[in-house]
């Protein structure tokens, strides 16, 4: 089933698009995190404009985390006040992603730091997960009580001044922290597409500290607020949200977000950490061999 | 402007040298419109006509005329940045930009062209993907102007948006002909050209051209002017439909 998307100005197969966007629900149900880093990839290879690819994905990134947030709301699985300071950071981080992607556009290497980017920050994040979640299986398995979780921030984060409490993260830290947090995060989000729950969660659970339990309803409730804003920006000076796209996108990946979500509860949080960093890792390994691989395309086009 | 002015002179030429025998082409095209709807999956143009010789049929002892039709796309003016591999890492190096390059390039030949016509001729009337005028906008070395130009004829090719196909032309009695063009989904908007030449002995005898508008219709058109000139309505209904979308699917996962 061929539908011709109007922004993008090629023909899709319908069925194609709304299964990746599933694949990618599922993701995000059960991790927390957007999905973003695999809908704008994925988009690309399949022959979508990257522009257009990364706009889109910004929407469909937000329609997935709305019916997460509203589920972990119900579980009071969300800080609001962390959210807040986070989704504020976010988006003046969009602001300045936005003035560093045409400054990198202009010159022509916007792709090459997209996939730098890409494999440092996978590369760590993932390895760092697979560590810890490796070592909590193992303890586990065998048979020693399993360690209570050392809930405790980073030493540069009990270093910032203006602490205040987050009660429901079960944390007393500067605001600073998550404000830094979120300013990257909403930079990557222009960047590199993503909705950032892949950097976002990782960063709550070992530099922030924060209680498994409110940490991926606060990333959804951040990714929410941040992906509108990115849509809007994006709307406004790529001009390359594909609304058609982003529809096929959202019909897959909000049925996968409840099915992840309800998956995500019968699971080991463990096993599922681990799933994600295999997966993070190996999206970073891909990345990290088109970099050095020759590739197909010598030469790309742009208007101009 | 040679190229037109040659094109203008063309047929007095041929009325001077050979009166009795000056064939005239009428040449027509199925669709002089295509409208892109949801389902646009591209387009497959007949480009048919006749060829009419002043005695109604080929004259004996004649050697039979080709037909070569030219199907083009707007032009646009494109960058275009060529990869190389600096520390083990492939990264756009070199670029050069051309202000006119077609978007859209079909050349259908009843023979090869490189069997009809000399190259002088070929590059008068862009004949072949090897005779395109793109008008490089630098002073960048002939080599390199013509790596890049390689690579891009190559780039479009792989992606159908240029294209020869040498035998595609298909003449009847000397009279009749005709050739499908098939246009690709992913072509911009705008006015297309078909060129039709007629070439006996290396001559181009006529030549007559018909547009085709490619357009949006519908939804379509109205997604993508609503993106262009109200950018902020535009984008609060992308994230309201977004909120919408994610909304319900919990409200109904949440009853089931």
């Amino acid at each position: 089933m061929d539908i011709y998307l109007p922004i993008a100005n090629l023909s899709v197969n319908a069925i194609v698009i709304v299964l990746l966007g599933g694949g990618v629900g599922v993701l995000s149900g059960m991790f927390g995190v957007g999905g973003g880093f695999l809908t704008t990839p994925l988009l690309i290879v399949y022959g979508i404009p990257p522009t257009v690819a990364a706009a889109s994905g910004a929407s469909q990134v937000t329609g997935a985390s709305v019916s997460g947030v509203f589920a972990h709301v119900r579980r009071q699985g969300v800080d609001f006040k962390m959210g807040g300071v986070l989704v504020a950071g976010g988006i003046v981080g969009a602001f300045a992603g936005a003035w560093l992607f045409r400054l990198l556009q202009a010159s022509g290497q916007i792709d090459t730091v997209i996939a730098i980017l890409y494999v440092a920050m996978l590369g760590s994040i993932g390895g760092l997960m697979a560590r810890e979640s490796v070592t909590a299986i193992l303890a586990t398995r065998g048979g020693r009580p399993p360690r209570p979780r050392k809930r405790r921030h980073h030493p540069l984060v009990a270093a910032l001044p203006f602490r205040t409490r987050f009660y429901a993260s079960g944390l007393y830290i500067s605001p600073l922290a998550p404000l830094l947090l979120g300013f990257f995060t909403g930079i990557l989000t222009i960047l590199l597409g993503v909705g950032g729950g892949f950097i976002m969660v990782p960063a709550m659970l070992y530099l922030l500290g924060m209680g498994t339990q409110v940490v991926v309803g606060t990333s959804l409730f951040q990714t929410l607020f941040v992906t509108a804003a990115a849509t809007m920006v994006h709307a406004m000076t790529t001009k390359a949200v594909d609304i058609v796209l982003a529809a096929l996108l959202l019909l897959g990946s909000v049925v996968g977000a409840q099915v992840g979500a309800r998956f995500a509860n019968t699971v080991k949080p463990e096993y599922l950490r681990f799933a994600l960093a295999v997966i993070v890792l190996l999206v970073g390994l891909r990345v990290a061999i088109g970099l050095g691989w020759q590739p197909d395309e010598i030469y790309s086009v742009e208007l101009s | 402007m040679r190229r037109w002015l040659l094109l203008a002179l063309t047929p007095l030429l041929m009325a001077q040298s050979r009166p009795a025998t000056k064939p005239v082409l009428v040449p027509d095209v199925s669709q002089r419109e295509i409208e892109i709807a949801y389902s646009f999956t591209g387009a497959e143009l007949l480009l048919f006509g006749a060829i009419l010789y002043p005695g109604g049929r080929l004259p004996v002892g004649e050697t039979p005329t080709d037909v070569v039709i030219v199907v083009k796309g707007p032009v646009q003016s494109i960058l275009m940045r060529e990869k190389e591999q600096v520390a083990g890492i492939w990264v756009n190096a070199a670029r050069l930009s051309y202000r006119s390059a077609p978007s859209f390039y079909a050349i259908v030949s009843s023979r090869p062209i490189k069997q009809l016509v000399d190259d002088r001729t070929q590059a008068i009337y862009e004949l072949g993907l090897d005779s395109l005028q793109l008008s490089p906008a630098s002073n960048a070395p002939p080599a390199e102007q013509d790596r890049f130009a390689r690579g891009l004829v190559d780039l479009k090719r792989r992606s159908g948006l240029y294209y020869e196909a040498p035998h595609a032309v298909e003449i009847t009695d000397g009279v009749l002909y005709r050739a499908r063009v098939s246009i690709p989904a992913r072509v911009p908007v705008g006015r297309f050209t078909a060129e039709t030449f007629l070439i006996r002995d290396g001559r181009v005898l006529a030549a007559a051209t018909r547009d085709i508008d490619i357009r949006k219709s519908g939804f379509e058109r109205f997604v993508a002017r609503a993106a262009e000139s109200h950018a902020i309505l535009y984008g609060l209904v992308a994230v309201g439909l977004s909120v919408l979308f994610g909304w319900s699917a919990g409200w109904v996962a949440r009853r089931l």
